[in-house]
């Protein structure tokens, strides 16, 4: 099995997070999809660790898990704030602010 | 064994002040009662921000004509341009906590939320409505964005410009949420910025580790070493291209901002102004650390790049801002328009183009805290008077309002003797320095288009009747007195005299890596 693989499998878990962000209605559904992007990069990251022989990209693979758990804290606080008050996470009753 | 690293704690004093600052307002939070919190949090914030600026400046005059230091073991660069941008942020940042505290325009003495967990209009929020209490933690949330800010724009390594865009951005998506009045507004502006802004640091990561896979390092010294050793490659220019879309984001640089109207709508006031001001500045040091100091010698890679948004970021925003009905959200078209004119400016040489860039950076943040100021001050019985139509006649209720707002929106506009013609005369005169001038007929146009928008608001405030069940202006506090008192002094006197400041922004105007 060679790195590209990895490459490549990264770059397709990459575009089904960016088209799921693009095209599900659900807030949490959302975040996940955002959250598999990162994971995707993770992936890169460690394969390019390997290719170019440097642990750089093993050491950033761990600042993003943390960054991802960070930003899971935040971004429930505010899903979930709205979700109380709207009974509801999708991302098109979220109407009130455009043009 | 183990080397710890090289850490120079005289350079890094700036971001050591406000990030202390900031952990001290979370223990207050935690431990202080409740009614001293108010007090404690915000003069903790102004010390932060304040002391930071402060100490920013005694660097500058303690390097003199020193170009700057690389330290913490090669991840921080502490240099002119660097120390520029922190001063401007800190300084912008110490305005806009001003405006977070400001007690005398709403009658329940503050923009931010009573409790934030408490669902909108629920019988317990309505009780809250009216209630001193604050969240307070906006403050050390406010105080730890400034401090992501100032480590973004002197990041010298991928991985720390992406550590400081969170700690920029997750504060920020919070406090957009925690606006007191029209909270349902305020609770989606967060929302659909959090998800975009994270979708856009997604884009931002995958740059970092395709350029990473690409050159090997993510120093920016060390990408510019193997770009001119080693040319660029498709991965290289792929991952360049991403890490732009991330920063053009956080920039509000169209056809990535679609998120800025809606947010800067709905967010509290004082935090619109903030976002609009320090993260701007921060987006854009940051994007020039990223293009001059990584990719300077292969400008080929970005240059068509930020020609083409430049021009699409000022089209978008004029003839989008042409069509608005809410001032809140015209200042935001506004805004993207203002980035495109930036971008003219990054495009110029390196010398000319930063140092233009610098000044433009220092003269808008400044003139765009002062017209969001202005906007707090207009209010009916529910909130802010945000709608235009509304603000018909205003010169009449209030002179000094208007006259100060009609200051501020020609300064926008760019017209002489404001801080706003200085600095787009600069970053055009940078533009045409690298033969851009299509550019800049483009922006000259798009300047006069603009001008209309900014002149319609004045139009409607001195030569419309005031409706009867009109806003009325309140009587601004302290606070908001000292921001537009500093903002409109510094619009004026960097448009009547700009040069000692224009001097001081070439001076800095260095970049090392």
């Amino acid at each position: 099995m060679t790195l590209t693989n990895y490459l490549v499998l990264a770059a397709i878990l990459f575009t089904v997070g960016a088209v799921g962000v693009l095209v599900r209605r659900n807030a949490i559904v959302v975040f996940m999809c955002i959250e598999l992007m990162l994971n995707s990069v993770n992936l890169t990251l460690v394969t390019f660790a390997r290719a170019t022989g440097t642990l750089d990209g093993q050491v950033i693979a761990f600042f993003v898990m943390v960054v991802a758990a960070a930003e899971v804290v935040v971004g429930l606080a505010i899903i979930m704030s709205i979700y109380r008050t709207r009974r509801s996470a999708s991302v098109d009753d979220a109407n009130l602010l455009k043009y | 064994m183990i080397e710890a690293p090289d850490l120079s704690l005289a350079a890094l004093t700036p971001l050591l002040f406000v990030f202390g600052a900031a952990l001290v307002g979370v223990l207050v939070e935690s431990f202080a009662p409740r009614h001293v919190r108010q007090p404690v949090q915000v003069a903790l914030a102004l010390v932060g921000t304040v002391g930071g600026f402060a100490s920013t400046v005694f660097l500058a005059l303690a390097d003199g004509a020193d170009p700057g230091e690389v330290t913490a073991a090669g991840a921080l660069a502490v240099d002119g341009a660097g120390l520029f941008l922190q001063a401007t942020i800190a300084g912008l940042g110490a305005l806009s906590i001003l405006l977070f505290a400001e007690r005398g325009l709403d009658p329940a003495k503050s923009a931010f939320v009573a409790s934030a967990a408490v669902p909108a209009g629920s019988p317990r929020d309505r009780e809250l409505l009216t209630d001193e209490r604050v969240q307070t933690e906006v403050y050390p949330l406010a105080t730890f964005a400034i401090g992501g800010m100032m480590l973004f724009v002197a990041a010298n390594d991928l991985l720390v410009m992406f550590i400081a865009l969170e700690v920029l951005s997750l504060p920020l998506y919070l406090i957009c949420g925690l606006a007191r009045r029209r909270r349902l507004l305020s609770q989606e502006a967060a929302v659909k910025y959090f998800l975009l802004g994270a979708f856009a640091s997604a884009f931002f990561l995958y740059g970092l580790a395709l350029v990473y896979g690409a050159t090997g390092t993510i120093r920016l010294s060390g990408i510019r070493a193997s770009v001119t050793t080693e040319g660029t490659g498709t991965l290289l220019v792929l991952g360049l291209g991403l890490l732009v879309v991330g920063l053009m984001f956080k920039a509000s640089v169209a056809p990535f901002h679609t998120w800025t109207p809606d947010v800067y709508q709905g967010a509290p006031t004082p935090v619109t102004a903030f976002m609009a001001a320090c993260t701007k500045v921060a987006a854009f040091g940051a994007v020039l650390r990223l293009l001059y100091v990584a990719f300077g010698t292969a400008d080929w890679t970005w240059r068509p790049l930020v020609y083409g948004i430049a021009i699409v970021s000022m089209v978008v925003g004029v003839v989008l801002g042409l069509t608005q009905t809410d001032v809140k959200r015209m200042l935001a078209y506004s805004s993207i328009a203002h980035a495109g004119f930036l971008l003219t400016g990054v495009l110029g040489l390196a010398g000319s183009g930063l140092s233009a860039t610098l000044f433009y950076l220092l003269a808008y943040g400044l003139t765009t805290i002062g017209a969001f100021a202005v906007v707090t001050l207009v209010r009916d019985g529910d909130g802010e008077a945000t709608q235009l139509a509304q603000w018909a006649g205003l010169a009449r209720r209030s002179p000094l309002t208007a006259g100060v707002m009609t200051f501020l929106l020609l300064a926008l506009a760019g017209i002489p003797l404001t801080s706003g013609f200085t600095g787009k005369f600069a970053v055009f005169r940078a533009a045409t320095e690298v033969g851009a001038w299509p550019l800049v007929v483009v922006a000259l146009v798009t300047s006069a288009v603009a001008g209309y928008f900014y002149l319609r608001l004045v139009v409607l405030m001195y030569f419309s009747e005031p409706a009867e069940d009109g806003p009325s202006v309140g009587v601004p506090g302290l606070p908001t007195t000292i921001v537009l008192a500093v903002t409109v002094t510094a619009t004026l006197v960097l448009g009547v005299v700009p040069g000692s400041v224009l001097d001081l922004a070439d001076r800095a105007a260095a970049l090392v890596g």
